[in-house]
């Protein structure tokens, strides 16, 4: 009773700080400033995003090229994450024995789904891989990009994990493609370094704005990013869905 | 095309209100159920509400006024001058990739402590206590 309490007491305090704080910042204010002469840092980049390196999707521009050492260290942790996930529920042969109380779940779990949702996601699997494609090839053209695309990706074999009983991922092509996918990553991140001077620097070929072809290396590290985070992503659903007991 | 700055100048006040007061709102919530929940899995729900307010905290405040998306599409070349800022937009795509990693990982903590206990209630993890 006293713990809650303490807990509602700290919770209006950080509440009423934290609308004392933000009734000084107002809402739809040009914090961004002048365009051409910037003196911000999103100034700098919403002039250099379109005019140097030819890139129509700013974010992207500063997701992947001004930020570029950040999202290696992101997909970095997203990998850290899958790779964590897979060693905790990771378990020795002998522990299975023990597991009484599983019955009930796994039993639910292995009805077979309806033949309409077996059709319809057959249909709509390849449509969603192609989206997901679609999404992260275009990043640098329209809303969307690596991670967008990758998690599209992703539902799209969740929607095949959950209405095919026994369907599961060949392990050996995720891991080929998600390890082809983050050595380019840190290949072009290289070549940057020994051909213009400094790690994930871009080339200075950069097409014109709103081509598919555009922006040095930044459509191909979105590639590499989608496919990265969408066999991540697939590992993550594939180990929590398929935590029945081995066969031995 | 209806031009949202109009809206928004009308309705300054409420929609600022509606806004900050939903981010902040989340906020909280999130945070009560992490500090008073008793099961694991509602205080990972939790954290990922709080999650949400901070992206929708984040996002909220590098809106400008009447601003478009800030992407150079084609006949929006030289609008840079009506653009959102782009920065926020990009911290939150990062900020929901680690959200999304922080969630998946306690959840598999979450199910390796119900398998080991058989039971997700944090008051009967007395093993946890010292």
């Amino acid at each position: 009773m006293l713990k809650k309490l303490f807990v509602f007491i700290l919770l209006f305090a950080i509440g009423y700080y934290l609308v004392a704080t933000f009734r000084s910042i107002p809402l739809g204010e040009n914090r961004v400033g002048d365009i051409e002469n910037p003196t911000t840092v999103s100034g700098f980049y919403l002039d250099k995003s379109p005019n140097d390196l030819k890139v129509a999707n700013s974010i992207t521009a500063i997701v992947v090229n001004f930020r570029g050492f950040d999202t290696l260290g992101e997909v970095t942790v997203l990998f850290l994450a899958a790779t964590g996930l897979a060693s905790i529920l990771y378990r020795k042969e002998e522990d299975e024995e023990e597991d009484d109380n599983r019955h009930h779940i796994s039993h639910r779990l292995n009805l077979p789904s309806s033949s309409l949702v077996r059709t319809g996601a057959k249909i709509l699997f390849p449509l969603i891989l192609l989206l997901g494609i679609y999404v992260f090839v275009h990043g640098h053209l329209t809303p969307g990009g690596g991670f967008q695309g990758g998690a599209i990706i992703a539902t799209g074999f969740l929607l095949m994990l959950v209405s095919y009983k026994g369907f599961t991922t060949n392990h050996n092509v995720m891991v080929w493609l998600e390890s082809i996918a983050g050595l380019g990553f840190v290949g072009v991140g290289l070549y940057g370094l020994f051909a213009y001077g400094s790690f994930l620097q871009n080339t200075g070929w950069t097409g014109n704005l709103n081509d598919l072809v555009s922006g040095g290396f930044i459509p191909l590290i979105y590639i590499f990013i989608g496919i990265k985070v969408a066999t991540e992503l697939t590992n993550v659903l594939d180990t929590l869905l398929n935590i029945k007991p081995r066969k031995k | 095309m209806i031009d949202f700055s109009i809206i928004f100048e009308q309705y300054k006040d409420g929609i600022t209100i509606a806004i900050y007061g939903t981010a902040i709102f989340l906020i909280i919530i999130g945070l009560y159920a992490v500090l008073l929940k008793k099961h694991l899995v509602k205080i990972v729900i939790g954290l990922s509400i709080m999650d949400a307010g901070i992206h929708l905290l984040f996002v909220a405040v590098g809106y400008i006024s009447g601003g478009t998306a800030p992407i150079f599409s084609q006949g929006n070349e030289g609008s840079a001058a009506t653009m959102v800022d782009p920065v926020p937009q990009a911290l939150v795509l990062t900020a929901i990739v680690i959200g999304f990693a922080v969630t998946a990982l306690a959840l598999s903590l979450v199910i390796r402590l119900y398998k080991h206990h058989h039971t997700a209630n944090i008051d009967q993890l007395k093993s946890l206590k010292w």
